[in-house]
């Protein structure tokens, strides 16, 4: 793909073309699969994060623990400020579809099962109020991956590696710069919400109770949406961030390699360690309790 | 190159892409490895494995794989119950596996019709895996071509006449490595083929008669 988004950018405004089509082509070019096939698996993934939506929606879905579940359903059906707002409608599918995840439902990594619902949070929720086509976020979720792979290219998709920085973070990159081209932006307005929103997770570490993707993982991911969402508006009204996207990513790959170990998913710091995260991890979730040295099934 | 389908995908059965996607795709090799459900498989799992699998559906996961499920199928969350209904008998432990570094590490040893194998892998994240060993001789199996493993005396000549057996058999080679455990004993030879060999290919492999075993393994991830 590229290793710059700044290049990306550069290549799509000589030909006017959008980052996500630029990505299609690039994809089509590397010869492992024709355009076609790379547009129907992007169909494949957003109709599969549209049953994850919906199903998290229910509201009936517990995690495995049985810490989280309900939530999505609860904000969906608020009455609160921002309520009937694409804001909102965002947060919800970002969260339900994270509610998903911890009660082992199916769902899309992108780029990592524990950030998996801050891009369809974002896209689906701005094209519910947008009307937007399938064709539209199938483009949009290929200006998504165009960002992640440079992302994983120069710094980490993985809480383990780069802490949730990489993670929510970077899902919070990549589901800025399709939401501004799903709205119809440049891809230069693309670039500006990656830096914008990448800027706003710098440093956010990694640390799930008991080291499951549960607590903060499902909330973290709608709190990602809502970052990606201010990338968003900035951008298309024209806000830049005077730092370049590519040194934003960078850094976070900085921080990333110099972040402790206890705030790389092992539950060592954070909220993890919090006295009421180990509580919790104690009494609620299995993976802690003493398992039986051995154990038939 | 970082494709763009391994950044929006792949599709998966949470909560994990290492913990339950990769896990699964270990116990789909391990399967491979018998040619089909085993009778018995023990599974050790390894440091991250051990300490945070249950919780991560790591050892459903690996059911699963071993039952022929792929990371998106829902049935993984009912593997452990399907595996009984099939016959398949699997004990899980907590252990270290000496000389290992990768926090996301299992070894599987599993039997059927008399035949056993064991592998040790380890999931590398976003679902990646790695296949370190097979039956004892160091491998790099990623999952991401289908596989040919062949077991064969170590002499002169048999990697051509398997390569020669491939390209007759139109099958392109795209990677290609040989391990031993000694001089003239038994060598490991692991093909990774562009695509899956046709049952004349891994025959005509098989006749070979310095030949001990071919097993194919298809491509997971």
């Amino acid at each position: 793909m590229f290793d710059s988004i700044l290049e990306a950018v550069e290549a799509a405004e000589r030909d006017g073309i959008s980052l996500g089509e630029l990505a299609i082509r690039r994809e089509a070019e590397a010869g492992l699969r024709t355009r076609e096939e790379v547009e129907s698996n992007l169909h494949r993934a957003l109709d599969v994060m549209r049953n994850a939506v919906e199903r998290g929606l229910e509201g009936d879905l517990r995690s495995v623990s049985g810490l989280v579940g309900g939530d999505a359903a609860k904000l969906a059906a608020s009455n609160g400020p921002l309520s009937g707002t694409p804001f909102v409608t965002a947060l919800a599918a970002a969260l339900a579809v994270q509610e998903v995840n911890a009660a082992m439902g199916v769902i899309v990594a992108a780029p990592t099962a524990g950030g998996a619902g801050v891009l369809p949070g974002t896209l689906l929720g701005l094209a519910k109020h947008r009307g937007s086509s399938d064709h539209e976020l199938v483009m949009a979720l290929a200006t998504a991956g165009l960002v992640g792979a440079v992302v994983a290219v120069r710094a980490s998709l993985s809480g383990a590696e780069g802490g949730c920085q990489a993670e929510t973070g970077a899902a919070a990159g990549m589901a800025a710069a399709a939401g501004v081209e799903l709205l119809g932006g440049t891809p230069r307005q693309a670039m500006h919400a990656v830096a914008v929103t990448m800027q706003g997770t710098l440093g956010l570490v990694c640390d799930p109770l008991g080291g499951l993707v549960e607590v903060p993982c499902v909330y973290r991911n709608a709190t990602g949406a809502a970052m990606a969402l201010a990338g968003i508006e900035m951008a298309l009204a024209g806000v830049g961030f005077p730092i370049p996207v590519d040194e934003v990513i960078d850094t976070m790959g900085e921080i990333g390699r110099e972040m402790d170990v206890r705030y790389r998913e092992t539950a060592g710091g954070g909220l993890a360690a919090t006295p009421t995260g180990r509580r919790l991890a104690k009494e609620r979730l299995v993976q802690l309790k003493p398992r039986p040295r051995s154990r038939k099934s | 190159m970082v494709s763009l389908l391994d950044i929006i995908g792949p599709v998966m059965v949470g909560p994990s892409s290492s913990h339950t996607a990769g896990a699964c795709r270990l116990g789909l090799i391990a399967r491979a490895l018998v040619g089909g459900t085993p009778e018995r498989a023990k599974v050790e799992l390894h440091g991250s494995f051990a300490r945070t699998g249950t919780g991560h559906g790591t050892d459903r996961a690996i059911a699963g794989g071993l039952l022929g499920y792929h990371p998106d199928d829902e049935r993984l969350r009912e593997s452990l119950t399907a595996a009984e209904k099939a016959g398949l008998e699997i004990t899980f432990e907590n252990t270290k596996i000496r000389g290992e570094s990768h926090p996301n590490t299992t070894r599987i040893t599993v039997t059927r019709d008399g035949r056993t194998a064991t592998m040790v892998g380890s999931s590398l994240g976003a679902g990646r895996i790695l296949v370190t060993s097979i039956d004892g001789f160091p491998v790099d199996v990623s999952g991401a071509y289908t596989t040919l493993v062949v077991v064969a005396k170590d002499l002169p000549g048999i990697v051509a006449k398997v390569a020669t057996i491939l390209a007759e058999e139109n099958v392109n080679l795209a990677t290609l490595r040989v391990s031993r455990q000694r001089k003239g004993g038994e060598a490991i030879h692991v093909y990774e083929l562009d695509s899956p060999p046709a049952g004349a290919a891994t025959d005509r492999i098989a006749a070979l008669s310095a030949v001990q075993t071919v097993r194919v393994v298809e491509r997971v991830a």
